[in-house]
């Protein structure tokens, strides 16, 4: 069954929304969209660090994206710089410094459309173990830690007073972070992450009222997205990642007019 | 039963702060600040704006890393009510949600806190929607709901109707007897400071004065700072309460 290039891309597609949901709700409640931009641009310089060097992508991906949000943070500190324009600044620096360093890397030939944009329908099996290990670990530390994390999102002071250390759980968040952009880069392509993880979410929170509900719709969209694009894609012979964020994009609209309907009910 | 008795007999110290400060931007937030918490005492900080009561508040919960100085807290049950606090409206947060913040709570506990606050029928509505003074209701019950040692409570009342603030502090000074916690308290209402609480530490970027509220209201700077009106607010609770006259004689501009 795992030969079937179609059903391999099904179940990696299912292993990345499964944690992009959850996580993909934090990055809305903490405002971190451009942040996760960001840091899945970080990626592309860890794929051609990789290349370079010879190491495992996911790994290298992983490394250089924590290394940027490492640096954000402590610029962060040190400049008197706002949040977003540090953002802007370590996104187009690390995507300009990766397109650089692939000049350099002659002899290769860089399928750079594939890695922003991701192709999925290439997965090999040991691709499917990285996802479904990888995004188990995650969700996994994240359950863990779900509760510090999120009260430290409502409220840092809040949170510290009551002795929920949100430093170190803002951290490990960030970790958490890199980690998905690495395991998803090869499926999603690393223009496509960002959207993986906030379209099912922003979906799910127009349909909610709690954290949990969120989470739970978000993955339920998730889901849906990579189910309806893939199949579409065979279908009408369209980009895959980019189906399926049409079809999170379309999932997303039709949460709004189901949203304002109820609402007028209510009135 | 026990505890209670031993309590009486030797007040347990539950927060330590010792000669702290702060420096932001080259300037003293406050400095030089030393106080104690025990059990089953509510010491509050009076202060004009800006001279230091939150971050004096933010200190002792350990909120403010960089201080010079220390604290100590001899305890991990620490309820907290800050000032301000703005809830993100991207946050799909029901009041019941908000109850658990920070703590593993019964059922029974969680409508029991938001019952002696008087928002019960809250408990399922988005945090979102309610009003400033139901707000902060909330926020006082999730701060007593898991029965904390240490209730640092940051204008409590705000924003709270002049009935239910009465009701507000009157319920304060029931848990703090109740649960023989210790409170630390920012008030701006002097009557309150006066008529509520064992001790008082007037604050203006240092510590002005300090004690029980019958010495600081007596307290030259105290008056200073707060004008003679202030003072007089302690007479006219002396009179309402233990009916003797007060010895300044001031009740007569009453």
């Amino acid at each position: 069954m795992l030969d079937d290039f179609f059903i391999r891309a099904l179940i990696a597609g299912i292993g990345i929304a499964l944690v992009t949901g959850p996580l993909g709700c934090f990055i809305i409640w903490r405002r971190l969209s451009f942040f996760g931009d960001t840091l899945a641009h970080a990626a592309l310089l860890g794929v051609t660090m990789a290349v370079f060097f010879e190491i495992n992508i996911a790994f290298s991906v992983f490394l250089i994206s924590s290394v940027v949000a490492l640096i954000l943070i402590k610029l962060q500190k040190n400049t008197k710089l706002p949040g977003d324009a540090l953002l802007g600044l370590l996104a187009h620096s690390s995507l300009a410094v990766g397109l650089v360093v692939i000049g350099f890397l002659t002899s290769i030939r860089f399928d750079v459309m594939g890695l922003l944009f991701g192709d999925i329908l290439a997965v090999n099996q040991n691709d499917l173990l990285l996802i479904w290990i990888g995004g188990a670990l995650i969700l996994l530390i994240l359950k863990f830690i779900w509760k510090p994390l999120f009260a430290s999102t409502v409220n840092h002071e809040l949170a510290e007073a009551e002795g929920m250390e949100p430093n170190k759980f803002n951290a490990i968040f960030t970790v958490l972070m890199a980690a998905v952009i690495a395991i998803s880069i090869k499926i999603v392509g690393l223009l496509l992450i960002t959207g993986m993880l906030i379209m099912p979410a922003a979906m799910g929170r127009n349909l909610s009222n709690n954290p949990q509900q969120m989470v739970k719709l978000s993955v339920i969209g998730g889901l849906l997205s990579v189910i309806i694009g893939l199949f579409s894609s065979l279908q009408l012979n369209t980009p895959s990642g980019p189906s399926i964020i049409t079809a999170a994009l379309i999932l997303f609209c039709f949460s709004l007019i189901k949203f304002k309907r109820y609402s007028e009910l209510k009135k | 039963m026990q505890e209670i008795i031993m309590s009486k007999a030797e007040k347990k110290i539950l927060l330590k702060v010792d000669n702290v400060g702060v420096l932001k931007n080259d300037k003293w937030l406050v400095k030089g600040v030393s106080l104690e918490v025990k059990k089953g005492e509510i010491v509050t900080l009076i202060g004009p704006n800006g001279s230091g009561k939150s971050t004096t508040a933010k200190i002792a919960l350990g909120i403010y890393k960089k201080i010079e100085g220390k604290v100590s807290r001899f305890t991990e049950k620490v309820g907290y009510v800050p000032q301000k606090i703005s809830i993100d409206w991207t946050l799909p947060i029901r009041v019941i949600d908000f109850m658990l913040l920070t703590e593993k709570l019964t059922n029974d506990q969680i409508n029991a806190a938001l019952n002696l606050t008087g928002v019960e029928h809250l408990k399922n509505k988005s945090l979102s929607n309610l009003s400033g003074g139901e707000f902060q209701r909330v926020l006082i019950a999730r701060a007593i709901a898991k029965q904390p040692d240490l209730l640092v409570l940051d204008e409590p009342v705000q924003g709270v109707d002049f009935k239910g603030e009465i009701a507000l502090y009157e319920l304060i000074k029931k848990i703090s007897e109740e649960l023989s916690c210790g409170i630390l308290l920012i008030s701006h209402d002097l009557h309150v400071v006066m008529s509520a609480t064992d001790f008082v530490v007037c604050l203006n970027g240092h510590v002005c004065c300090s004690g029980t509220p019958h010495a600081v209201a007596k307290n030259d700077q105290y008056q200073e700072l707060f004008g003679d009106r202030a003072s007089k607010i302690l007479s006219l609770y002396e009179h309402k309460h233990d009916h003797t006259h007060a010895q300044d004689g001031t009740i007569k501009n009453k």
